[in-house]
């Protein structure tokens, strides 16, 4: 309890000072860490309205018992294989975004994470990312020869023409192979755009190289060791090693598939959580250890939340909207937004509480010091980042 | 003298190799492609092609290899299929039952997980058997086209378990290949892998699972913008009861599931079954545009155009859907042979590995490192990323697959045999303890042991290999590559062993 007091207190007393700085772009930047959950991760088994009558009636199968949650407040509880989360928690660092979606949800998987991962209106095809959007106009140092790092596949968040990305699953290794991959020119072919493609790539790699080769060879290494029974272990590790090298990247992504649960979604889920959970407190402890905790904010997101009932197969359909975690030294932590009603649905579905866009202002300011609205008439950042 | 026997020696040795192929009769050919576009018609059309398979075709008359290359479709396969392919689910299910009653723990306690590890190793057994037949086979337009049938209806061993499921689904893909697409679109609804990776099994009246009907619509025939969420439903709808049968495994219609309600899909309304749902789609003028514009981009360039893709949808449907005439109208297109379109399209891992190793004529004692290359390079047969398939095209190449290429290309360069392939590519170890990693020694292709082979090194023409030696150092660049090189420089200098290291290093060498 005091804990948490002074923490708030200290936060409110150092936004404070932050607000009255004018020039935010010397604030110094935070690295986002963008969690990407692939296949839709069903938000009511994940923050669960353990109180509510109507959530254990739609789902009689696959609702998990009331004293099987970890109770957050009198009416929403926490997966139980989330426990590992509990720490930051109560150490106030770990904020549940409710019931975050977007008008007109669209529930096809590839669309759903395009307008997710570009910020787009449901009915607008954009093909940039949105953390590259968020950069137009903005002159990032070009010494470092990369902003982004993909330690998964899905890079379309980071791509842009304003953004140097790149996608690697293992440091050492990009390095030694980019080494011996040197261009001796940078030619361009303007009539094919696969030839093209192959020689921007090219050319991102040698950038990149050049840039994180002193950094990362001699780096210092996380102080806990990642899980290691799945990739996404691995991902945070790497994540975590380029932070601590202090590369000077604006967003680092990872990814933990296999959300997608049509049926005998109990244990996948489960699982998956599980996963989840040990690696973001895993990555908490390393970061904390090394005093960067601080310079980091970390977002999950997903492409959509799932149908409020099950289905026939004890799993659940695509639905709309979810409750996401952003996590952060800097983070006011607890429940924002709002869980939306179980008793007011849209044809089977959650109604938003939080559009999506808004999370994203308060992220690109929280991060990077960049006021963003990502085309919404009137952006309204949340109070999560002290 | 030496290189001249040599080349006739190789010349000899391909016209029996390619004779299977193309039967090429030189002389008779109205008007010879020549080299060129012999050389693209088979970097589209086949896992690449020797020198001497390019000459061989260069003679003949492009629309007569085009029938020939048509009419050679039929689904019988190389090689044997891996000897489980018959077992039904309640022989595995028993099997499993009794491995994991005898199974011991691992070293740290855990039970050992029988099933999991049952399916790990049919799996990896599947697709070497696979990636077997693609180098064995003389029809490669066939397992090409059974590739891209395999990328439209997906189906993952992830979720789908039963492994001998997936090689009937891969049976299936095969006899269709260039066959009828709607006998195929009917049969892949009804086919085991796709009821359990869709979740078909589950779909029934009390509550149908939407999973297959929505894929069906977005992906498999319409693609999105064409239907509404209530024709998804609906589709559901008519498709409960569609399941399979527990103990075989093979399809069945389960009468007593389904829903012989009214539905009304796409206008239309009637006490639909999945087959009318069907026949529905296949009235719809997008289903043959889908398929077309996805052909375009595996055969012609990244951009199919909107004339183009109509006119071929109109051929497509003229002709119920029969997969030649499509394909033929489709080759003979002026847009495949423009120049224009030569290196225009990206080499996927398949492709690029298959491809590579079949040129150069290396032995392959097994497969397995093939197998785990075309994985590292992102297209792990039998489990695609997710419903949507490879999205391929530019997503095929970024900066962690291009490092990757090329390192399997340099390691190849070394090589006598694939298995000296197998080294510690990066992708073979994710998931496996980061300290572990950090403490791996450099074990790339630099350090990685060689068999006695260095084309760079190469002081006679020796070290080529069956299928390049003897071959002239410009038709050498001319077969390998799709247009001129990049890095030219780097490419003219030394033996024809220097010649092909530097082509295959070449970023032209990653087009088709």
């Amino acid at each position: 309890m005091m804990d948490r007091r002074h923490f708030l207190l200290g936060s409110s007393a150092l936004s404070v000072v932050l607000a009255s700085r004018s020039a935010l772009a010397e604030q110094r930047r935070r690295v986002l860490i963008l969690v990407e959950l692939k296949g839709g991760n069903d938000g009511l088994n994940t923050v669960i309205p353990y109180a509510d009558p109507l959530y254990h009636r739609f789902r009689p199968g696959i609702g998990v018992p009331r004293d099987a949650t970890m109770q957050l407040d009198e009416r929403v509880g926490l997966n139980r294989n989330l426990e590992p989360l509990m720490k930051a928690w109560k150490a106030g660092d770990f904020a549940i975004v409710q019931g975050v979606g977007y008008p007109s949800p669209n529930r096809s998987h590839f669309r759903s994470i395009e307008i997710w991962d570009t910020a787009s209106a449901s009915d607008q095809v954009l093909s940039e990312g949105w953390v590259s959007r968020a950069f137009e106009g903005v002159q990032l140092p070009r010494g470092a020869g990369v902003d982004g790092i993909v330690a998964d596949t899905n890079a379309l968040p980071m791509t842009g023409p304003g953004l140097r990305t790149i996608v690697m699953q293992d440091a050492a290794n990009f390095l030694r192979q980019a080494a011996a991959m040197k261009a001796e020119k940078d030619p361009r072919d303007d009539t094919n755009p696969a030839l093209r493609h192959l020689l921007e790539v090219r050319h991102e790699v040698n950038a990149a190289a050049a840039g994180l080769h002193d950094k990362l060879h001699d780096g210092p290494v996380p102080a806990y060791a990642f899980a290691a029974d799945n990739g996404f272990g691995h991902q945070l590790d790497l994540a975590t090693r380029i932070v601590m090298a202090h590369v000077p990247v604006v967003a680092i992504k990872v990814a933990l598939i296999g959300f997608d649960t049509h049926a005998n979604q109990v244990p996948t889920q489960d699982r998956l959580l599980g996963f989840l959970a040990s690696g973001l407190a895993t990555l908490r402890e390393n970061l904390i250890a090394a005093g960067l905790w601080n310079d980091v904010l970390v977002m999950t997101y997903s492409e959509f939340g799932r149908r409020v009932r099950q289905n026939a197969s004890g799993g659940t359909d695509h639905g709309t909207a979810a409750a996401h975690f952003v996590m952060g030294g800097k983070v006011r932590g607890g429940l924002h937004g709002a869980y939306p009603s179980l008793a007011d649905l849209q044809d089977g579905d959650l109604k938003y509480a939080v559009d999506f866009r808004n999370l994203y202002s308060t992220l690109a300011q929280g991060c990077w010091g960049l006021r963003r609205d990502f085309g919404q008439r009137q952006a309204r950042p949340l109070d999560l980042i002290a | 003298m030496m290189v001249r026997l040599g080349r006739r020696g190789f010349v000899g040795g391909a016209v029996a190799l390619s004779a299977a192929l193309w039967m090429p009769r030189p002389g008779r050919a109205a008007s010879a492609m020549g080299f060129d576009v012999a050389r693209h018609l088979l970097s589209r059309t086949a896992f690449g092609a020797t020198p001497a398979e390019v000459e061989a075709l260069a003679s003949m008359d492009f629309p007569a290899a085009i029938e020939r290359l048509l009419a050679t479709g039929h689904p019988k396969t190389a090689t044997p299929a891996p000897g489980w392919v018959d077992e039904t689910l309640s022989a595995l299910r028993e099997l499993r039952r009794k491995a994991r009653a005898a199974a011991g723990k691992t070293q740290d306690g855990k039970p050992v997980n029988e099933a999991a590890r049952l399916v790990r190793a049919h799996g990896q057994e599947l697709r070497s058997w696979w990636i077997g037949e693609m180098l064995a086979t003389n029809q490669p337009l066939v397992e090409k086209m059974t590739l891209f049938w395999h990328n439209h209806f997906t189906s993952s061993i992830q979720k789908v378990r039963y492994v001998p499921a997936l090689y009937r689904q891969n049976v299936l893909f095969r006899r269709e290949a260039l066959g009828n697409f709607a006998t195929l679109l009917k049969a892949v609804a009804r086919d085991p892998a796709m009821l359990i990776y869709l979740d078909g099994v589950r779909n029934m009246a009390r509550q149908p699972n939407e999973n297959f009907a929505r894929e069906l619509l977005e992906l498999f025939t319409l693609g999105e913008g064409h239907y509404s969420e209530a024709d998804i439903k609906s589709a559901a709808r008519a498709f409960t009861g569609w399941s399979i049968d527990r103990d075989s495994g093979q399809f069945v219609d389960r009468m007593q599931l389904h829903d012989d309600g009214e539905k009304t899909f796409l206008g239309q309304s009637g006490h639909f079954t999945g087959d009318d749902i069907l026949a529905i789609l296949l009235r719809h003028p997008r289903t043959a545009e889908t398929i077309v514009e996805k052909l375009w981009r595996e055969f012609v360039s990244f951009t199919p155009g909107p004339a183009e893709v109509k006119h071929l949808a109109a051929v497509f449907r003229g002709n119920n859907y029969e997969m030649k005439p499509l394909l033929r109208a489709l080759f003979l297109s002026p847009a495949f042979r423009d120049p224009a379109n030569r290196g225009a399209l990206i080499k996927s891992p398949v492709e690029l590995i298959v491809g590579t190793v079949h040129v150069f004529g290396l032995p392959v004692p097994d497969p397995t490192p093939l197998v785990r290359m075309t994985a590292g390079l992102g297209q792990a047969l039998f489990a695609p990323p997710n419903v949507k398939g490879w999205p391929g095209g530019e997503s095929w190449i970024t900066t962690s697959t291009l490092l990757l290429r090329q390192q399997f290309l340099r390691r190849l360069i070394e090589a006598t045999t694939v298995s000296s392939l197998d080294g510690n590519m990066a992708m073979a170890r994710r998931g496996r303890r980061a300290d572990r990693i950090q403490q791996m020694p450099e074990a790339t292709m630099e350090s990685y042991p060689v068999e006695g082979r260095s084309l760079r090194g190469a002081s006679g023409e020796a070290q080529l290999g069956p299928t390049l030696t003897g071959v002239d150092k410009g038709t050498l660049l001319r077969a390998l590559l799709p247009r001129k090189p990049i890095d030219a420089a780097a490419v003219e200098a030394g033996s024809p062993g220097a010649v092909v290291a530097a082509a295959l290093l070449d970023p032209a060498y990653q087009l088709k």
